[in-house]
């Protein structure tokens, strides 16, 4: 049992939710969409625009909690420059991480291991899968040709 | 304030004793509930009494003609008599048993809403009610044609009596429904001066008491109201049981909310007739333990008397504000003048539910979020606040705690 009452909130997610790094908005981009939750409010808005069958530009605008902040920034750097396969893939290890615990070796999850404190926290699940929800929903999204 | 100094006092120990739940250590530390206006914690003689009905006197109600049945349904229509002289009811039919005060709104919406509001005629109600008491009013806008009207709150959180009155003056108006406390805000309104001028123009007036019904004493007559509703778990009652209450005359010319057993007079294949006021509002088996539980907890609340609870809650919530206040960044929502134990704030720089967390990992339990108030949130320009309720079982030193848990916080934010 730790006692430290802010073991969730490692210096990672306290750096990105205080200054992200992909914040804001894209003026050109191929894809948008909302995530939100009706729960508590949390509203994170993402626009990402591919080049070469990569993900060539992300950034979002998150108006929420330090945890859902951080996860769609750190959800950012992971993304860049994948294939949208890798993206899901990506997508599917994170969720796993935040529902289980424990996420497969493959595909390397990186900084995004920070948020696996998550997981303890059953009714912040959300606030982490939240802007992976909204990029499946940006990547589908046909509305800008 | 010198009416404090006169008022009964709580034997707070005592009565925390009471409330097995309250020795509990959530994350290794001691339990410092402040969630209470959600639901709140159940004293042993409410658990006592649903158990005992289970292990010595539990059938069906009104039907078996036998000795438990007969029990059973004196101690459910006994638990009826204790809501009635709770809220002070001229009769003891004009309460009826729903599962909540949510199910009793939805209740009025369909019965009283689509045969005594008339396509175009319109509810009106305030800034600041809880999604219980607007959602409802959606649907029956939406079905039948209501138009819905809705009075502004002035910035310290109080209803804006003169916007009430505009919003009544063209007679239109079929219902006021508005809240007695505010879940967010803590204000009381002025619940019989609303109820005076709502019938000035013609219009009805229903108070959602389900916060109001915990702290203070409530007398419908007195009051002059046409519904009120409260649902039994905030009143240290189990979830699943709630009240409207009627004026009998309303209740006589409304029809059934839902069909079923115990509702009807006479059924035959071709048709059926009602029952009258309670049971045609009744359908089906009633939440006969979850009524029980309630009759204790009405039982257990007014051997305490309202005063003392009152005057208790009174000290929490000048406690709580100056405590609270006194923290930098931050910022309690309304300055009513008439407000109770309910305290929402927000923390600069720190989201809601941030807060929520890391005071959890302190052992205090604080509700987070937009508290089924979302309108509100919009009109008090927030997206979510931390709330800290009280209860009869809370004390000043749990009240400091939270202010030693918020101060942690900022820090772990610094």
């Amino acid at each position: 049992m730790s006692d430290n009452i802010a073991d969730l909130y490692q210096s990672l997610i306290m750096e990105r939710t205080k200054a992200p790094h992909h914040a804001g908005r894209l003026s050109a981009f191929d894809g948008d969409a909302e995530g939100d939750n009706p729960m508590c409010g949390d509203r994170t808005h993402l626009w990402i625009r591919r080049a070469g069958g990569k993900l060539a530009a992300i950034a979002h605008e998150t108006r929420g909690c330090a945890i859902t902040t951080a996860a769609s920034d750190l959800m950012g750097d992971a993304v860049l420059g994948k294939t949208e396969a890798e993206i899901y893939a990506l997508a599917d290890a994170f969720e796993s991480l935040i529902s289980t615990g424990t996420a497969p070796a493959t595909p390397d999850l990186a900084d995004l291991r920070a948020l696996g404190g998550v997981h303890e926290y059953r009714s912040r699940h959300r606030c982490a899968t939240l802007p992976w929800q909204a990029l499946r929903a940006a990547l589908k999204d046909q509305s800008h040709g | 304030m010198s009416d404090v100094l006169h008022a009964p006092t709580l034997d707070i120990e005592k009565i925390r004793a009471d409330f097995p739940i309250l020795g509990q250590l959530v994350h290794n530390k001691k339990l410092v509930f402040l969630d209470s206006a959600a639901s709140a914690q159940k004293p042993r003689v409410v658990i006592d009494a649903m158990v005992n009905a289970m292990e010595t006197q539990y059938a069906n109600v009104h039907r078996g003609l036998h000795w438990m049945s007969e029990r059973t349904s004196d101690a459910y229509e006994g638990a009826r008599d204790k809501v009635a002289a709770l809220l002070n009811a001229r009769d003891r039919s004009e309460i009826i048993f729903t599962r909540n005060a949510t199910e009793s709104l939805n209740l009025v919406a369909h019965s009283f809403g689509r045969t005594h509001i008339k396509p175009g005629q319109a509810v009106l109600i305030s800034q600041m009610e809880h999604h219980a008491n607007i959602v409802p009013w959606h649907m029956l806008r939406d079905a039948h044609g209501i138009t819905l009207r809705i009075a502004r709150i002035t910035d310290a959180g109080e209803i804006d009596m003169d916007d009430v009155e505009a919003k009544l003056a063209d007679g239109n108006v079929a219902l006021l429904s508005i809240t007695h406390m505010s879940n967010v805000l803590g204000t009381y309104t002025p619940a019989a001066r609303l109820a005076a001028l709502a019938h000035r123009y013609g219009a009805k007036i229903l108070l959602d008491g389900s916060q109001a019904v915990v702290h203070r004493a409530v007398d419908v007559q007195a009051l002059d109201a046409d519904f009120y509703v409260f649902s039994g778990h905030k009143l240290y009652g189990p979830s699943g049981i709630g009240v409207l209450w009627a004026r009998r005359e309303i209740l006589d010319s409304m029809p059934p909310f839902m069909g079923g057993g115990d509702m009807i007079d006479r059924v035959s294949y071709e048709r059926s007739t009602w029952a009258k006021p309670p049971f045609r509002f009744e359908a089906g088996t009633p939440a006969i333990l979850e009524a029980i539980g309630l009759g204790a907890a009405i039982d257990y609340v007014s051997a305490i008397g309202f005063d003392a609870i009152a005057a208790h809650e009174r000290d929490l919530t000048e406690h709580g504000i100056a405590v609270l206040s006194a923290i930098e960044g931050l910022h309690i929502l309304g300055a009513a003048q008439d407000r109770g134990g309910v305290i929402s704030f927000t923390l600069d720089g720190v989201h809601a539910h941030d807060v929520a967390t890391l005071l959890d990992k302190q052992g205090i339990a604080v509700r987070a979020g937009h508290h089924c108030a979302e309108p509100l949130m919009g009109r008090l320009g927030v997206d979510s606040t931390a709330r800290a309720s009280f209860a009869l079982y809370t004390t000043r030193g749990e009240i400091d705690a939270l202010a030693a848990g918020l101060r942690r916080v900022k820090q772990v934010f610094g």
